[in-house]
């Protein structure tokens, strides 16, 4: 370890564990925060479910106005609170130095405050349930003038303070993560790590990171605006003429439209955000596990970026219904299909990735491989979707939720959990048991399928979404899947509590992990596990090759390290 | 902060990355309040309001902040260096007086951010804007116990100053 870096090693438990500056800590502390809120935001979606199955059974505690509050932040807790807190901050901590051989992240100061800033973020979404009128209730999406107007629906006015705090909160702290992973990918590589030797996990985090930064001010600008018309009378959101409680409000001129354009352009890119890294995690998971290299690398790179772009100017799609210009429609639909192209080739590389591969199923495996199928499956309903002709009709509807819980909710989730039992031993020195993690698995995969699948089914019989209650005769064929999808979504959410008794029990019951467990090649394996502060003791490691060296025949082992030196009669590998 | 870059036989960059990435990151925002900006104006109760002469003689404080830290910059004496810091915190500061002035002169107007929507985009941007201003007085202060970090800090106030006067004259023209 360099003596720089040895100086500044935690000492007390605080500075080690809490106000912890070390990226590995700061990343197991946001995987942990992701699975608080994760519990709520799982226990929200088991409110909802059983209103829909048995409307009225919750009594007095689910009245339209909670539902939609439910909604709301079940939506926003899962969006921002877990799947980019355990992915992007968590897997982008954990993993980003190990990755690029760096001894930690290039901004460690930086990289503390980034979680104390989401620390109080996630307590003012949790307290804004109990602050009067509840929680917010505009939707994730927060549109005006719901959300812009305190006497909307009791959600309007607390909490929908708290929750504009709490993202503003959200935004700071991604943007403080952003930059670290940007300077550090770019500039703390290790000698020899180039930048297409890095594994894709690397490439998509460093995308996501560059997306994040480029599209957040986009909310943020949204936000404050929206701030000024809560709060100072302004209207930039606010139409003329609106009546509430047989009261003209004095707002004119203003457009909200304006803000759902402000909303979807970081929406639609922070899908990309989330999504990529999962990807990243399965194509570097799948190739230790079916002993191959990822099939077409540097077409990988090039379609991520390819997508990454693509998802910036895309986001009108998701407002077809708005009734903007046909021609405007047309163009979004052009390329929102576009991105079907480097969508089917990252798509088919992670497939063909497997071919010939000696697949062994663990459990990071099976999450690595049901995550393409997630892709396949949402990628599918994403055709019809982004055409605006089959949107009119599919936009209101369940076949929007299921497509979109496909994608940001299957594919991230799958992609967390490959990575969590893959990357374990590296965390804590342990293995997480093989036998809960089928379980945990088998619940979670046949859980979600069933439920987001069957979702879009409703979907076509017209079953509109974020309603309280199904009340339409022509919606009735398809509102008895409502009891088979609320028992498979509360398979989904069993099958996490194994996992959780698995994951705390794993951290000092765990069978003991060697260094390096799976016999993979990237750098992170030429450490001892847990990696110590610093990463590697002694100097940082000089990379020899890229991370996926294996299936190397007629040697000793199958695979070599990353920053191995060739062996005498190695040759070195084919192009990648 | 540059432990990696170092150890791996590289010099830490005087403009720092993150420096470069948060400036990008800034630009957009400023460039979303300008592109709602334009959504904005197309709708009928669009009335512009004639800005006090006060905000374009504000430009000349910002000015006087840049200069002010580019001198501190290249002045390799401690003194100098402070004095030339303090200069510059000075400039920083009665530019943010002279904001609350044009604010305080348009409120006796009678123009407040509610009354025209040309109005409500001058004052959201005057306080975004004072916002990373503060921050950038937050970064002198880093700047004068951190030689090192001047640079960067010179380059983010020139990017604010640079901002501020594009949105003035935007704002002005469009």
């Amino acid at each position: 370890m360099s003596d720089a870096h040895a100086a500044h090693a935690p000492q007390s438990f605080w500075s080690r564990y809490v106000f912890s500056q070390d990226h590995k800590i700061i990343g197991l502390q946001y995987l942990i925060t992701a699975m608080v809120m994760a519990l709520v935001a799982a226990g929200l979606a088991v409110l909802i479910r059983i209103q829909l199955a048995w409307p009225g059974s919750l009594g007095i505690m689910m009245t339209p106005e909670t539902y939609i509050a439910i909604v709301t932040m079940h939506g926003s807790l899962m969006v921002f609170f877990v799947v980019s807190l355990a992915l992007v901050s968590g897997f982008g901590n954990f993993l980003i130095p190990l990755h690029v051989g760096a001894r930690d992240m290039a901004y460690p100061f930086l990289n503390m405050l980034s979680y104390w800033v989401i620390v109080p973020a996630c307590l003012l979404m949790l307290i804004s349930f109990f602050v009067p009128g509840g929680a917010a209730a505009a939707g994730w999406t927060s549109y005006p003038p719901l959300s812009a107007l305190k006497e909307a629906v009791p959600g309007s006015d607390w909490g929908q303070t708290l929750w504009l705090l709490a993202m503003a909160l959200f935004i700071v702290s991604f943007t403080m993560g952003g930059l670290n992973y940007l300077t550090t990918i770019l500039n703390c590589r290790a000698p020899g790590m180039s930048m297409m030797r890095m594994p894709l996990s690397t490439w998509t985090f460093l995308i996501s990171a560059v997306l994040g930064l480029l599209t957040f001010p986009a909310l943020t600008a949204a936000a404050v605006m929206l701030l000024f018309d809560r709060h100072l009378g302004t209207s930039f959101f606010l139409p003329s003429g609106m009546v509430i409680g047989g009261k003209v409000l004095p707002h004119e001129g203003g457009t909200p439209l304006l803000f759902q354009h402000l909303f979807w352009f970081l929406g639609h890119p922070e899908v990309y955000v989330l999504v990529l890294p999962a990807m990243g995690i399965a194509f570097d998971v799948n190739s230790a596990m079916s002993r191959r290299a990822p099939f077409g690398y540097k077409v990988t790179v090039v379609s991520l970026l390819v997508a990454a772009v693509l998802s910036m100017i895309v986001w009108g799609h998701h407002m077809f219904t708005t009734g903007m210009n046909p021609y405007v429609g047309e163009y979004f639909s052009i390329m929102t299909v576009l991105i079907t192209v480097p969508f089917a080739v990252i798509g088919v590389n992670l497939i063909a990735s497997l071919f010939k591969g000696r697949i062994k199923f663990t459990t990071a495996s099976l999450f690595g491989l049901g995550l393409i199928s997630a892709i396949g499956l949402g990628g599918f309903g994403g055709l019809y979707l982004g055409t605006a002709a089959s949107d009119l009709y599919f936009h209101e509807t369940y076949f929007v939720v299921g497509h979109f819980h496909m994608m940001i909710g299957v594919v991230t989730f799958f992609g967390t959990f490959a990575g969590l039992y893959f990357w374990f031993p590296k965390m804590f020195g342990r293995l997480m048991n093989e036998r809960l993690g089928r379980v945990h698995f088998w619940l979670t995969i046949v859980g979600t399928f069933a439920t987001f699948l069957l979702m879009h089914f409703q979907g076509m019989g017209h079953l509109v979404r974020r309603t309280f209650e199904s009340a339409y005769d022509f919606q009735k064929p398809v509102t008895g899947m409502h009891y088979a999808i609320t028992f498979f979504s509360v398979m989904a959410v069993a099958g996490q509590f194994v996992f959780l008794y698995n994951f705390f029990r794993s951290i000092w019951r765990g069978e003991k992990a060697a260094r390096n467990p799976w016999n993979a090649a990237g750098l992170e394996w030429t450490t001892e596990s847990p990696a110590p502060h610093g990463n590697w003791r002694g100097p940082v490691p000089q990379v020899q090759r890229w991370a996926y060296e294996y299936g190397r025949n007629g040697h000793a082992e199958d695979f070599q390290l990353q920053a191995e030196p060739d062996r005498v009669g190695a040759t070195e590998p084919a192009a990648h | 902060m540059h432990a990696a870059a170092m150890a791996a036989g590289r010099r830490a960059p005087t403009v720092p990355l993150g420096l470069v990435g948060f400036l990008g990151t800034t630009i957009m925002l400023f460039t979303t309040f300008a592109a709602s900006y334009l959504v904005r104006r197309t709708s009928a109760d669009w009335r512009p309001v004639d800005l006090p002469l006060l905000a374009w003689a504000n430009l000349a404080l910002l000015a006087g902040a840049s200069v002010t830290l580019e001198w501190a910059c290249r002045s390799a004496a401690r003194e100098t260096r402070g004095k030339w810091l303090a200069a510059t915190a000075l400039f920083g500061l009665a530019f943010l007086g002279g904001q609350t002035l044009v604010l305080a002169q348009l409120r006796a107007a009678g123009i407040f951010a509610q009354t025209s929507p040309h109005a409500s985009f001058f004052v959201v941007l005057s306080l975004v804007h004072g916002v990373h201003l503060v921050g950038g007085l937050g970064a002198l202060v880093y700047g004068a116990l951190r030689p090192a970090a001047l640079r960067g800090c010179a380059v983010f106030w020139h990017t604010i100053g640079v901002i501020w006067l594009a949105l003035l004259v935007f704002i002005s023209v469009m």
